[in-house]
């Protein structure tokens, strides 16, 4: 038992986890390649064309999953951002700094393919609905997250800083999430429930949740190829970061 | 140190707080000018059409006071980060999250409180009636607070950081919007004879989340900075 809960901590050191980081992302990379072409598959050629949405709708294999991440990866990002601040390792902060570009790169795609699938389907390309609007903030947070980081010289210091923010924005997460129901507009409520049968097609739902999982398996390895970077920078001037490179 | 004690730290920091504001009167009035000059821009830029400015008011007047409030920010710490006072008031006896809440609340003191008096007059330059400007007054002294201790977090983070000013702006706007979306919501909902008892809980419980859980992240911001 001591053993393991040992080897565990041997990971919070970068030049442990360098490594391990290196030969999981491409292992993740291959799984999310695989996985994004059989939900882009099933997609395109086994979910059927909706009834009142036609084909305008397949935008949505892109758009829930993205989604789903933004706000999956703020979590993820402000848990290590916590552990960084509670236990002082280092890694957690580099963890954190590494998901955050992944996690705007997602809020965006999230805002632009529910731009490109609003137009046709309600002829606008935005509604100042709470969930847009929940998701433009989290975009705002990621940007100030990266924003305050990058002003701040002292990684440590950037670390910590960056970290205190992520959980005073976590609030936001579950506001995002909530919002359908407090504020009841013009965007359709959630149409995926965990408590009663879901409202579409099942072949479309796998769709769903088979492009949820490759984006997953996606931000994992860029995350860890990102650290990887961060702590290669960060670490430069030690005696393993000189072997490790050569 | 006993609770007292630190009463008597509280209120000392606040009467402190106030009378080095008196000393330099225009960090309390530029502000105050700023969110009425901005609140005088949006009639120039939209036309002078009543009904138009009487749907925008309560937002206008909402934003105006954000800002004014968020430009007040920067010197919540910055003075006592330069001639080095807060690291005396981070070693001291007394718990700095005490010292905070007392310079939150004196900062509430000096750049909420005044907007929230001056508001009802640019309201009536907006055509709003006096039910409404009630409800805007209320609205903006229950909200300003939480603009006080959740720009305080802000003001923490970015204390001696390079381009402090923009980046406090881009990190606590984002913070302030359920408060703009209560606030100005009240009074709509008011105008439109939906009651302003679900905004101003809403609003009440974000000033009671932020009291809780403020004072700590500006401590732990304050001593990251300090380091």
């Amino acid at each position: 038992m001591n053993n393991r809960v040992a080897n565990w901590f041997r990971f919070a050191s970068p030049q442990n986890f360098y490594p391990l980081a290196g030969r999981l992302w491409p292992l993740f990379a291959m799984l999310g390649t695989v996985l994004a072409g059989i939900g882009l598959w099933m997609s395109f050629f086994v979910a059927p064309t909706d009834a009142q949405q036609g084909e305008g709708y397949r935008i949505i294999f892109v758009h829930v999953p993205v989604s789903w991440m933004s706000m999956i990866i703020y979590l993820v990002m402000a848990a290590w951002a916590g552990l960084g601040l509670i236990f002082n390792t280092r890694l957690s902060g580099m963890m954190a700094t590494a998901l955050a570009p992944t996690g705007a790169l997602c809020a965006f795609l999230s805002l632009w393919t529910g731009a490109l699938w609003g137009k046709p389907m309600w002829g606008t390309w935005w509604v100042w609905d709470a969930r847009l609007t929940s998701e433009l903030i989290l975009l705002f947070l990621y940007l100030g997250f990266m924003a305050l980081q990058a002003a701040i010289d002292d990684p440590r210091r950037a670390d910590k800083a960056g970290a205190v923010l992520a959980l005073v924005g976590v609030i936001n997460v579950p506001i995002i999430y909530f919002s359908v129901q407090w504020w009841n507009t013009l965007h359709q409520g959630a149409s995926v429930s965990l408590t009663r049968s879901p409202s579409m097609a099942t072949t479309m739902l796998w769709g769903m949740l088979i492009m949820s999982i490759a984006i997953w398996m996606y931000t994992i390895a860029v995350a860890l190829a990102r650290v990887r970077c961060i702590i290669l920078e960060r670490e430069r001037h030690a005696d393993w970061v000189r072997h490790a490179v050569e | 140190m006993t609770s007292s004690s630190w009463r008597s730290v509280f209120a000392a920091v606040v009467r402190r707080e106030i009378a080095l504001a008196m000393q330099q009167k225009g960090d309390v009035l530029t502000p105050l000018f700023f969110f009425v000059i901005v609140a005088s821009l949006f009639p120039l830029g939209v036309g002078p059409e009543a009904p138009l400015l009487l749907r925008m008011a309560p937002g206008v007047l909402w934003v105006g006071a954000l800002l004014a409030a968020m430009l007040s920010l920067q010197r919540l710490f910055a003075a006592d980060h330069a001639d080095g006072s807060l690291e005396q008031m981070a070693i001291s006896g007394t718990p700095l999250a005490v010292i905070v809440m007392a310079k939150v609340l004196a900062h509430f003191l000096l750049s909420g409180l005044p907007l929230v008096l001056i508001a009802p007059v640019l309201g009536i330059q907006f055509g709003l009636d006096a039910r409404s400007l009630g409800v805007l007054t209320l609205s903006l002294l229950l909200g300003t607070p939480t603009l006080s201790l959740v720009g305080g977090i802000g003001a923490a983070l970015t204390l001696g950081v390079r381009g402090g000013g923009v980046l406090l702006s881009l990190l606590t706007l984002p913070l302030y919007i359920p408060v703009l979306i209560f606030g100005a919501g009240a009074v709509e909902a008011d105008a439109a004879g939906l009651g302003v008892g679900a905004h101003f809980s809403l609003m009440g419980a974000l000033l009671l989340l932020s009291g809780l859980f403020a004072p700590f992240a500006i401590t732990t911001a304050l001593r990251i900075s300090l380091e």
